[in-house]
């Protein structure tokens, strides 16, 4: 069979369906949990948070309620059918988070909970701040040279 | 009225970045840390070149609470410490403005450890 034969094979057999409704799913979650979180925003900034501390106690809320979920495993069943739709927002972090901490108690606090923590997350804010970095230096000497 | 409009604008464009993830989940060979690490990083370089900041004007937290908000912080909360501090400001501002999330994090992931028995896999 040619290869572009086999291509098109594959197409027709595989679930069409299945990666349209996992698409609407990470659309749809998604954009539910970031809704949630303007409305927490529109909440805090009622109560005369500052712009910066409104968005942080957001992020804190949003991470609270991951780690309850995520404790009595009803994060995973919503995972599963959202895909990208929890992992991206700031409850993807929290979960990389709590859940390997919870996962990995059986081999002790130190080794276990402690350290598999940042598993996922670690890279995360190892990017992160590096990045950071790399743009706080540029800043600097642009601004240093500028003026 | 306007409440609403902010909602929806927030689901849209929070959506909308859920979106892409999953596009890059189910059409390249990325598994979700990297997907991740990517979009924090992204996060940085939008907010670096000015991209981020009108997106998350627009979209609040449509735009804050994806991950890629998470780099926009972290580019944030450098520019302001290099800017108020000089030079010390470039290893100081990533962390000091994503203590909180972090944080809560750590904590979080602790006390569920400590309360919650763990599944098997």
């Amino acid at each position: 069979m040619e290869k572009k034969e086999y291509l098109n094979l594959v197409k027709k057999i595989s679930p069409k369906a299945n990666i349209k409704k996992t698409f609407l799913c990470s659309f749809f979650i998604g954009g539910l949990i970031c809704a949630f979180g303007e409305a927490l925003r529109q909440f805090f900034l009622y109560f005369r948070f500052e712009e910066e501390d409104a968005g942080a106690m957001v992020s804190f809320v949003l991470i609270i309620i991951t780690a309850i979920l995520t404790g009595f495993g009803i994060f995973r069943k919503i995972a599963n059918i959202a895909g990208a739709g929890t992992f991206v927002p700031i409850t993807g972090f929290a979960n990389a988070v709590v859940s390997p901490a919870l996962e990995f108690k059986t081999e002790g606090f130190i080794l276990g909970v402690a350290a598999k923590m940042f598993v996922i997350a670690g890279p995360v804010i190892v990017y992160g701040i590096f990045a950071s970095i790399v743009y706080g230096a540029i800043f600097y000497f642009v601004k240093l040279i500028g003026g | 009225m306007e409440l609403i409009f902010a909602l929806l604008k927030a689901f849209l464009v929070g959506g909308f970045i859920c979106f892409v993830g999953q596009f890059l989940l189910d059409k390249t060979p990325l598994i979700p840390a990297k997907i991740l690490v990517i979009y924090v990083v992204m996060g940085v370089f939008l907010g670096a070149i000015g991209i981020y900041k009108p997106i998350l004007k627009f979209a609040g937290a449509g735009a804050s609470v994806p991950l890629t908000g998470f780099g926009y912080l972290l580019c944030k909360g450098v520019k302001k410490a290099v800017e108020q501090e000089g030079f010390i400001g470039i290893f100081k501002g990533g962390f000091s403005i994503c203590a909180v999330g972090v944080s809560a994090a750590i904590f979080c992931g602790l006390l569920v450890a400590l309360i919650f028995q763990s599944r098997g896999r």
